[in-house]
């Protein structure tokens, strides 16, 4: 039967802005899948959002959504949970809204383990504004503010996050658009600041200044570069050079923060 | 005994035209007329879905 995504989105909204052939519909469709097989109800989810072209998603939706500043959107989710934590908060953004301008945002929820799912859509470049080069832009690529490659190397949004103290990590790509729902609802049930890292497509202003004739090329591009944990632990390091890991990379328990400041309030009120 | 066509239906006003439906459909069923998406061979189609899944653009619906 055809999945009824309808019953997710916000009435009259669609078409959506995203250019043809971006990935970002897809992992909104992921996301939709995700929240329809934990029933969660609309009015018990908060999508909140910086700004970007994948920071528009939250529009889409008919749930609680917020669309903050650039790159706040961890800072006014964290407000949105320690006010609300029976909401499910589930953050969305890009690379550049994630990793750039709200780096330290990003950096500090995952440190404080507060319980929200954030979804980093990774298409390598920032593409509102015109495809200058993001935080995320591998060594050598090209974007229209670093014509002649781009001499930085990228992040590691995953290894960050696992740095930076988050309990959950996830990779999925776009291409492999079934996983990203399983990742999605794993991370949402997990308990704990988890982030799902989905590598995207931006044929507009990536693909073309980069030798990707067309977006299925871009999409053949993440299928090969793509390698589930499960099958690298059998590989060499040679013939993992190049290739990224896909699946859950990083799972713990840890103390979550609503509970842990809940525990600070009663010590304060005992003291009293 | 005749088998069951599933029906496939395009929103045409959703399709961008992004090709992805029409190359990784396993048995060719969809095809490009203009800049929207269309069925060029039903009897071919296995219902497997994918076009469904990986269309960015919610344009696809197909009922098996």
């Amino acid at each position: 039967m055809a999945f009824d995504y309808d019953k997710y989105i916000r009435p009259g909204k669609l078409p959506h802005i995203w250019c043809p052939g971006c990935g970002h519909g897809i992992v909104m469709k992921g996301l939709i899948r995700a929240m329809d097989s934990l029933n969660l109800k609309k009015e018990e989810t908060a999508i909140v959002s910086g700004i970007g072209c994948a920071s528009r998603l939250p529009g889409y939706l008919d749930c609680c959504t917020l669309h903050t500043a650039h790159g706040r959107a961890a800072a006014f989710a964290t407000g949105v949970k320690m006010a609300k934590p029976e909401m499910n908060v589930i953050l969305v953004g890009g690379d550049g809204d994630g990793t750039a301008i709200g780096g330290n945002h990003f950096i500090h929820a995952c440190r404080r383990n507060i319980n929200m799912t954030y979804i980093i859509m990774n298409n390598y470049i920032y593409g509102m504004t015109g495809g200058q080069f993001s935080p995320c832009t591998p060594t050598g690529a090209k974007a229209s503010t670093t014509p002649y490659g781009n001499p930085d190397p990228g992040f590691d949004i995953a290894k960050l996050a696992i740095g930076a103290g988050a309990s959950f990590v996830a990779r999925g790509t776009a291409y492999h658009a079934a996983q990203i729902d399983k990742l999605i609802a794993e991370a949402i049930q997990h308990k704990g600041f988890s982030v799902v890292e989905i590598l995207d497509d931006c044929p507009t202003t990536y693909g073309r200044r980069n030798k990707y004739r067309s977006v299925v090329e871009m999409m053949n591009r993440l299928k090969e570069v793509a390698v589930p944990v499960k099958a690298a632990e059998k590989m060499t390091a040679e013939q993992l050079e190049g290739k990224i890991l896909t699946g859950v990379l990083h799972k713990v328990e840890k103390p979550e923060y609503c509970e842990e400041y809940a525990k600070v309030l009663q010590r304060a009120q005992a003291a009293k | 005994m005749e088998k069951k066509l599933p029906t496939i239906e395009i929103i045409e006003k959703y399709c961008k035209g992004c090709h992805i439906c029409v190359e990784f459909c396993p048995t060719k069923v969809l095809e490009m007329k203009g800049f929207v998406v269309a069925v060029k061979n039903l009897e071919a189609c296995i219902k497997c879905m994918q076009c469904e899944l990986r269309c960015p653009d919610f344009a696809i619906k197909v009922t098996p």
